[in-house]
């Protein structure tokens, strides 16, 4: 791999980045692209608090879109809004929309069902959280909770699963061993496999690699990088080299706001709001 | 302060509370062997006293006037039927409260009253509760003086152990656990049975055994609801050779139990007599103790695959 992480000395640029395509043709635009969510005026509270305010965002398809800012901007909880995390909590509340395509489903909307929710939008956690069963059995839980339990069917999906998240040859003589027996690295991709077995829409990603070592980072931020040509993904990163290395989007958060959304080479090269470049340039945060 | 002057003062120190901490660790360890020390002389004197009183004729006798004949089966027998009654009520309705107030309860008042009460509810006299039986079960219900009674008077005393030792080991899991099932879409009796009941058991099981050990010695209630202490029958069995097959005729028997039984004993004069209550005591401690050792090893066996 061609960059470790947590050595990266440099601010990202456009030379630091991965390679993209050179055409804009085939790298659409954030306006060409067809969008995946599109969030509308949202706030958010907790009891009384304000944590959100008026964030208006559209998220590519098929694309990675990164959420940056400093520690309590509401980047976290602006992503746990998309899967209706903060429902298994009292006191908390949305005002706005949020819709995913395809099919125009407000995902805040009364009617809404938030497992329904639930199982469109995967999520991957800060820390990896494996349940304590067998490899196999985190992987097929979530095929298991949507009906299947055939298994041949099974058995096809979870090893799909297990190859997208680059798993496959570390855990095919062993399925059926603990995942806790895992290193944290593989541990984490188990959870991404976990999350993408069921061919979610989007897939959340929370500081995936916080608790990683260098190494670790780097596979999963290749996995992230593979995996945008199946699902959009959306990923909250303290990093922000890691948002530089593997976002296309980059959207930058401050005190509850959205301060500025573009393209990740325009937002890292040429911010458009003070803020935005003062955070990234390490002024503050 | 000259510095060597300070070196010294602060060696001097140093040794001071070098030697606090030598002897808090002395002290600690006399009174941790104090307390084993005490477990150890009475199951001596009990075994003194009692293990020669101990054989076939023992186990399978009914009470006697003449304490070499005297047994304690309708004892035995009573303490495993009040057991039953008292497992299969105190279990479902302990795990399904803890359940509910950990997982699903919403956190206001209310709900923090219930739980204060609870724990109050373990700290009440086990005689209230005997008094509690006897005027709902064994009056109001009219199940009068029965092993049904027994059963859920112990049944209550024991809940709210059951229900604390159900919360703890759910709130043991970490809420990351609950996520992840919640971010598959599972419901929330999905993420307890498919989760946090399986990962819980351990935690779950030893406190329903330690509830039991618990109930098993209780006498007060007993006593207060009318537990006899000279009983020369056993209950009508559950099984016949006949249709339905089935009886639950048993539950509503007179019954003895084992602390019963012993207290019956201690409380006749004669050395012998004081035999077979030392004799009954050994077998009630060897049971609870062998209860205790399986909730011991339960809980090893299902925390072995779990670590957080």
């Amino acid at each position: 791999m061609s960059t470790v992480p947590a050595q990266d000395p440099n601010p990202p640029s456009a030379s630091s980045t991965r390679p993209r395509p050179p055409s804009p043709a085939a790298s659409p635009s954030a306006d060409q692209a067809s969008i995946k969510v599109s969030i509308r005026n949202l706030n958010f509270f907790y009891g009384s608090h304000q944590v959100l305010r008026g964030v208006s965002l559209d998220i590519p398809a098929y694309q990675v879109t990164a959420l940056i800012g400093p520690s309590g901007c509401g980047k976290t909880t602006l992503l746990r809004c998309l899967n209706r995390m903060h429902d298994l909590y009292p006191g908390n509340r949305y005002e706005g929309t949020v819709q995913l395509q395809p099919g125009n489903t407000d995902i805040l909307g009364p009617g809404m069902d938030p497992i329904q929710v639930r199982m469109r939008c995967g999520m991957v956690f800060q820390k990896p959280n494996p349940f304590p069963k067998s490899i196999y059995e985190n992987v097929a839980y979530g095929l298991r909770l949507q009906g299947m339990n055939r298994r041949r069917d099974l058995d096809e999906r979870v090893e799909k699963a297990l190859r997208e998240a680059a798993l496959w040859e570390e855990v095919k003589s062993r399925l059926h061993q603990l995942a806790h027996n895992l290193s944290g690295g593989q541990q984490q991709r188990l959870c991404i496999a976990r999350a993408i077995a069921t061919d979610p829409d989007v897939v959340l990603f929370d500081e995936p690699t916080s608790a990683l070592d260098p190494i670790a980072t780097s596979k999963i931020e290749e996995l992230i990088v593979e995996l945008k040509k199946r699902v959009t993904v959306i990923i909250v990163t303290h990093n922000l080299q890691q948002a530089g290395r593997i976002s296309d989007m980059t959207a930058f958060m401050y005190l509850g706001e959205l301060i500025e959304f573009g393209e990740t080479n325009r937002v890292f090269t040429n911010p458009a709001k003070p803020q935005t470049e003062d955070y990234i340039s390490g002024r503050f945060g | 302060m000259l510095p060597e002057k300070r070196a010294h003062e602060l060696e001097r120190r140093a040794h001071r509370r070098r030697s606090i901490d030598r002897w808090f660790g002395r002290l600690g360890m006399v009174l941790t062997l104090t307390t084993l020390g005490i477990l150890a002389v009475l199951l001596l004197n009990l075994a003194v006293n009692g293990l020669s009183r101990i054989d076939w004729h023992f186990l399978t006798s009914f009470p006697s006037r003449r304490a070499a004949e005297a047994g304690i089966l309708s004892a035995w027998v009573g303490t495993l039927l009040l057991m039953i009654v008292t497992a299969s009520v105190a279990i479902p309705f302990g795990i399904a409260a803890g359940i509910y107030l950990e997982e699903y309860a919403p956190k206001n008042r209310w709900t923090d009253f219930i739980e204060i009460n609870i724990a109050n509810l373990a700290g009440v006299p086990s005689i209230l509760y005997g008094l509690m039986a006897l005027g709902l079960f064994v009056y109001s219900f009219r199940f009068g003086q029965s092993i049904l009674s027994g059963g859920l008077a112990l049944a209550c005393l024991v809940l709210p152990i059951v229900i604390v030792a159900t919360r703890e080991s759910l709130r043991s899991i970490p809420a990351m656990i609950r996520e992840a099932a919640f971010a598959l879409g599972a419901t929330r009796w999905q993420a307890v049975w498919h989760h946090l009941l399986p990962y819980s058991t351990g935690g779950i099981a030893t406190g329903v055994i330690l509830a039991m050990s618990r109930a098993i010695g209780e006498s007060a209630p007993l006593i207060t609801i009318g537990a006899l202490t000279f009983i020369a029958f056993l209950p009508p069995p559950a099984l016949h050779s006949t249709p339905p097959f089935v009886s639950f005729e048993w539950l509503f028997s007179p019954y003895s139990a084992l602390p019963i039984q012993m207290f019956n004993w201690v409380s006749r004069p004669g050395e012998e007599f004081q035999a077979n209550a030392a004799a009954a005591g050994l077998v009630l401690m060897v049971i609870t103790l062998s209860m205790n050792g399986a909730a011991i090893l339960i809980r090893r066996r299902a925390q072995r695959n779990i670590t957080w």
